[in-house]
């Protein structure tokens, strides 16, 4: 049995203290013990992206990330998305165009694509399907994903 | 004229609309809960040890030393649990295997204990005793006489329908109309082909997880990620030896299902580990689990033969289906079947033949797949009318026109079609596609690369089993929807409240969503067979209109007129017609009878769909069909073309453009139609280039999402075409029809006649891989 460790996490503006397993990873720590449970585990291998959270604003994969090796960084769920109880433009956007079926790929694919407006304002339809294709989704054909993101583009930019 | 299509002539504005998903916000913002977010207090958490061997006796188990281990529960094997074997057509399935593994991965032993990581150490430390035996893992193999036996005691298993000779098989189904033995002097051109499907997996997103928890009085609650609530109660309450009357199901936010999620799951282990500790227990598969243990498309290999007169006439078939069922039945009976059914297409073809198999091997178990047999044989079909179109020097889409079913026509075994769209479908894709200029010119591509467009067409079914649905008027005027169907991703929460505002002129914020639940829902099959709108629309739409009926009722008492007189107005409002001042809130009705006049007001429906007319047998063999195919609901049709490029040195393929052309009837929500359409083809394209579950001697060795690659967003066409054929389909609500599963029947067949007119080589097996369309390349320029 390994120690547990004392860990400080600061998530979504609000300070944790946990005591961890060093082996445990912050999707875990995330999920089982602050019930932050947004933050979805669908392959636990890095592959499917849907536990993607925002470390110090860049996108990544808690189930890759150790808890205690996101002490003094920022994280970021999807939890941590609205502000004054509205949702981001992003999440709105998802809802508006339909970027959404069974929903569990979507708080990650949302924090992905956040991350994606926040560094490029105004992707291209290739940076989108680029930037995005470490999310995987299984129900949406991705179209209406593009789409909502695209409305944001178009809404910032006054663009097609 | 019906009175159904009197209704459609005013249809309140909400049908047709792309109305946003009622459950979006709570999705978006992470806040939707799935069956793995749920705590209970106490909870324990679940392991599941597979097998190692994919075919081996059980000689001896111990697990001594994993309940001695500090913060385990409870430890389960095969002989600690009821002898109840379960299944949906053939009882053959025990939660934990009990003499026999049948597939590696397949459970063996189930732990619950105070948290994941010692659930999982103690399986680590059950010691399982084998005798290995020789894995049956070809499906021809299976067939032949003298191989080894995988279910010795097949002809004992509780069964809905009559098992054939062969000790491996689970069903044989064969259909024959006219004469195929001799049609074949009239054909000029014949054209014959074997095809390979591969093992598809599910893989939707959130892995199967269960959570259960037995109450004092011995009644077992059970939330749970399934496609059907009620099935899941049926196979818990079958598992543990209880009444269903002892079963309680939830369903909870689903991550997807394609087939996957239907029957059960880990809903029995986990039911019985709860019982077994008297403390609630959670199962979540990894992923690595869930595609060992959980179930898959069966691959297969289909031989089909198709002649043609020189005028491009079809006149006859001869087709074998044979699929890999894997070592437990589960829905095999109905999918081969179902394969079998389509083969034929929708095409008139006078003499026809097929026979069906389902063949159990040592691999995990096949079961429902979005469009569930229909795919393999329409790989087959539709790639063969293309190679039979280049002999005949006819265009396939001119092929398949003059082919068509037309009204007048019966569909394959004597079945009307209500409404012959085929041709309309056609057409449409044909034109949306460019597809005579691109045919004719082609469209240049990239360096490197050849471009191409294939053509498929097809159909479907909408319907199975019956559905109930209940509209309560609440006191203030709103109203609960119940009806126990599972939205597991595909829009169905949402359409149901549409239909219900459309009957009850209701603002969407003012219809109730219930959550299915076995305790309060009415008794619902599952979501599958693209059946949610069609057929459990109808019964949502009717209790609507009942409780319409009833607020007539009321109004026209307290208003002194005639029900005939009046009308909804938009938000909750009766009144008056030609009187704008006549109004009564529903608020005022619910009111009155609640308390004045009798009592409160729930609308209720039940609704079944019911064939038109019967099979015949006069006219057709027909036998081995575990569910009639009379039963199976009303026709769907489609045509879809795929535009794509090949790297002539790689021999990868990109799908670069699509068209899907399908008769919905009428589509309650757009946006939806068109998500369902486009998630559908992306998922096969996966199918048709990509997606194989592949096993070694038994043992599967690319259960990842690393080694098993789902289509990303970069491997996906932006530009999905969705065009709508909106025939209302009289005898649906609001004329709407399925349209989940027709879709992702055609992309595979689609897009191998498409790399066929880029590279001039036809692609027999699935997934269209570098290699395979490299090799057929090659094959082509020798055969040149």
């Amino acid at each position: 049995m390994t120690d547990k460790q004392a860990v400080t996490l600061s998530i979504n503006g609000d300070c944790h203290d946990v005591l961890a397993d060093p082996r445990r990873t912050l999707l875990q720590v995330l999920r089982e013990q602050l019930s932050l449970t947004g933050t979805k585990c669908g392959c636990n291998n890095g592959v499917c992206g849907s536990c993607t959270v925002l470390i110090d604003d860049l996108p990544m994969r808690a189930c890759l990330t150790l808890a205690v090796a996101a002490t003094d960084r920022e994280i970021t769920t999807i939890e941590g998305l609205e502000t004054g109880g509205e949702l981001h433009p992003v999440q709105q956007a998802f809802i508006e165009y339909q970027g959404m079926q069974c929903g569990f790929c979507t708080p990650g694919m949302v924090i992905a694509a956040k991350a994606l407006l926040d560094r490029n304002p105004d992707p291209t339809l290739d940076e989108i399907r680029d930037e995005l294709s470490g999310n995987l989704c299984r129900c949406t054909g991705y179209v209406k994903i593009a789409d909502a993101v695209l409305s944001l583009v178009d809404a910032d930019r006054g663009q097609n | 004229m019906s009175a159904n299509m009197a209704d459609n002539m005013q249809v309140n504005p909400i049908i047709g609309a792309s109305v946003p998903r009622i459950e979006g916000p709570e999705k978006a913002s992470g806040r939707a809960i799935y069956t793995d977010d749920i705590t209970r207090p106490g909870m324990l958490h679940a392991a599941l040890l597979g097998s190692h061997y994919a075919h081996a006796r059980i000689l001896s188990v111990d697990t001594s030393a994993a309940r001695a281990l500090p913060g385990v529960k409870a430890v389960l094997v095969g002989t600690d649990l009821p002898h109840n074997y379960i299944g949906m057509f053939i009882k053959d399935q025990l939660p934990l295997a009990r003499d026999k593994v049948r597939y590696s991965g397949e459970p063996v032993a189930a732990v619950a204990a105070i948290d994941v990581q010692t659930a999982r150490r103690a399986l680590r430390l059950i010691e399982i005793e084998y005798e290995e035996l020789e894995p049956v893992t070809d499906i021809e193999e299976a067939l032949k006489p003298g191989a080894t036996v995988i279910h010795e005691q097949r002809d004992e298993y509780p069964t809905m329908y009559e098992l054939p000779r062969e000790p491996n098989a689970i069903c044989f189904t064969e259909f024959m109309e006219g004469d195929p033995s001799s049609a074949w002097d009239q054909c000029d051109v014949i054209v014959e082909d074997e095809y390979q499907v591969p093992a598809q997996y599910h893989m939707y997103m959130e892995p199967s997880s269960t959570v259960a928890e037995m109450d004092g009085n011995g009644k077992v609650t059970v939330w749970t990620s399934t496609q059907g609530v009620a099935r899941s109660q049926m196979y818990t309450a079958l598992a543990m030896g209880l009444p269903m009357s002892k079963v309680r199901v939830i369903a909870p936010r689903i991550g997807g299902g394609f087939g996957g999620k239907c029957e059960f799951t880990n809903q029995p282990i986990t039911a019985l580990l709860a019982q077994a500790t008297g403390r609630p227990v959670k199962l979540t598969f990894s992923r690595e689990d869930d595609m060992t243990m959980m179930k898959r498309r069966h691959g297969g290999r289909i031989y089909m033969k198709t002649g043609a007169t020189k005028d491009g006439t079809l006149v006859a078939r001869d087709c074998r289906i044979v699929l890999d069922g894997g070592a437990y039945a589960d829905e095999s009976p109905e999918v081969s079947p179902v394969a079998a059914f389509f083969s034929q297409g929708p095409y008139r073809i006078p003499n026809m033949r097929v026979e069906a198999w389902s063949v159990y091997t040592n691999l995990s178990r096949a079961s429902a797949f979005r469009g569930f047999g229909n795919p393999q044989a329409t790989f087959a079909s539709e790639s063969q009318l293309d190679d039979l179109a280049e002999q005949l020097g006819m265009d396939p889409v001119e092929l398949r026109l003059a082919n068509a079913l037309e009204q007048d026509d019966k569909f394959f075994c004597g079945k009307t079609i209500e409404k012959a769209t085929m041709k309309a479908c056609l057409e449409k894709v044909r034109d949306a596609s460019d597809w005579a200029g691109k045919r004719l010119h082609g469209t240049p591509a990239r360096p490197g690369k050849k471009r191409g467009i294939g053509v498929a067409g097809m159909s479907h079914i909408s319907g199975l089993a019956g559905a109930g649905a209940n509209v309560l008027l609440n006191e203030d005027g709103s109203v609960t929807l119940n009806c126990g169907a599972v939205d597991i991703g595909q829009g169905s929460d949402t359409i149901f409240t549409q239909i219900v505002a459309a009957a009850l002129a209701l603002d969407m914020d003012q219809v109730n969503f219930a959550a299915p639940d076995t305790d309060s829902s009415p008794y619902q099959f599952q979501t599958s067979a693209s059946r949610n709108t069609y057929v459990i629309g109808n019964a949502v739409k009717k209790a609507g209109d009942d409780v319409r009926e009833q607020i007539y009722r009321h109004a026209g008492e307290i208003l002194e007129c005639n029900s005939a007189d009046l009308e909804l107005r938009q938000g909750g409002v009766v009144g008056v017609k030609g009187v704008p001042d006549a109004a009564l809130p529903f608020a005022a009705i619910a009111g009155r009878a609640l308390w004045q006049e009798g009592g409160p007001i729930m609308g209720t429906h039940n609704w079944l769909y019911t064939p038109q007319d019967r099979m015949d047998p006069k006219r057709m063999l027909l036998r081995g069909f575990a569910l009639m195919p009379d039963a199976i609901g009303i026709f769907t049709f489609g045509a879809q073309v795929a535009e794509v490029e090949v790297d002539e040195v790689t021999g990868q393929v990109e799908v670069l453009e699509y068209w899907a052309a399908h008769d919905v009837g009428k589509a309650i929500n757009k946006a939806s139609v068109e998500g369902q359409i486009e998630g559908g083809i992306v998922q096969m394209l996966g199918y048709a280039l990509t997606e194989e579950m592949l096993w070694d001697n038994g043992r599967m060795i690319n259960p990842t999402m690393m080694d098993y690659k789902i289509p990303g967003m970069a491997d996906a066409p932006y530009k999905i075409h969705s065009l709508l054929i909106e025939e209302a389909e009289e005898s649906a609500p609001y004329g709407a029809k399925g349209v989940g599963e027709i879709c992702a029947v055609g992309p595979a067949p689609a897009i191998a006649n498409a790399i066929k007119n880029a590279v001039g080589a036809r692609v027999n097996q699935i997934p269209a891989t570098p290699e395979r369309v490299l090799k057929a390349m090659q094959s082509a320029d020798d055969a040149d």
